[in-house]
């Protein structure tokens, strides 16, 4: 079956989304990566969207549920590089990814994930 | 590139080869990467509108032109249940379908034209035109 590789790099899941996504292929990446933060015990979530062409509202919601599941299960996720024309898009379908956390690219992702563990002492809202 | 062509519309896969299709025509036709997301973006949403409220159904691709403008129309049409009500069908954040409730007013908001034609127990018909 097609899935989209999951990679860790010390306590965080790195994902790159190169394919045009048909929905049962989000439906498995949801899946795979809230099971593999378990059982990495994943601190935080990288999805790179930059060869995505589009992000429709189920892209779109498949991005927020990753972004709200691994919340619950104490992992951060941001999501990074993407491209202008889907961000213009996005908006005027009426879609701002409430909650979900977002960077320019890869480096500014990263920065920002070991931002939020960085608190110490288990206290890791460093959200806003 | 043909002016006029029909796609079958009844998987997720479908839904690809649709945004796939879709954009090769934008290109065609000239529109910028903006325009090219736009239209391809509000294909991939009617086109899952299609299957998952229409049970199935099709989707029409035609260049069209208008005076010295060319744009693209795409319909989309099934024959499902239908909708009941248009009007709140259209609102933002309504759902049937356990979605976000986007498709079919993101899709409007994305299109320079569009029409909806709808009757309980025959089926729907979206047509949406984006003018370059």
């Amino acid at each position: 079956m097609e899935r989209i590789p999951i990679l860790k790099m010390n306590e965080f899941l790195l994902v790159s989304i190169q394919v045009d996504m048909h929905d049962r292929l989000a439906m498995t990446l949801q899946d795979d990566l809230t099971e593999r933060i378990v059982r990495d015990r994943a601190r935080g979530v990288l999805i790179d969207i930059s060869s995505l062409e589009i992000v429709d509202s189920f892209i779109g919601r498949m991005i927020g549920n990753i972004a709200a599941m691994s919340r619950v299960l104490d992992a951060e996720t941001v999501v990074v590089g993407m491209r202008p024309a889907v961000a213009i898009t996005l908006v005027e379908l009426g879609l701002s990814l409430p909650g979900v956390r977002t960077s320019l690219n890869v480096d500014k992702g990263m920065e920002l994930l070991r931002a939020s563990l960085g608190g110490g002492n288990g206290h890791r809202d460093a959200r806003r | 590139m043909p002016v006029d062509e029909t796609l079958p519309v009844r998987s997720s896969h479908d839904i690809v080869i649709v945004r796939q299709v879709v954009r090769s025509w934008a290109i065609e036709i000239g529109f910028n990467l903006v325009e090219q997301t736009k239209i391809v973006t509000a294909a991939s949403e009617l086109a899952r509108n299609t299957i998952d409220h229409g049970g199935g159904g099709t989707a029409r691709l035609q260049s069209v032109r208008d005076g010295g403008r060319s744009g693209l129309r795409l319909t989309f049409e099934d024959k499902g249940p239908g909708i009941v009500d248009l009007n709140l069908a259209l609102k933002d954040g309504y759902t049937t379908g356990g979605g976000l409730g986007l498709g079919l007013s993101g899709a409007r908001r994305l299109s320079n034209e569009f029409d909806i034609v709808s009757r309980p127990g025959e089926g729907t018909r979206v047509t949406i035109t984006r003018w370059k």
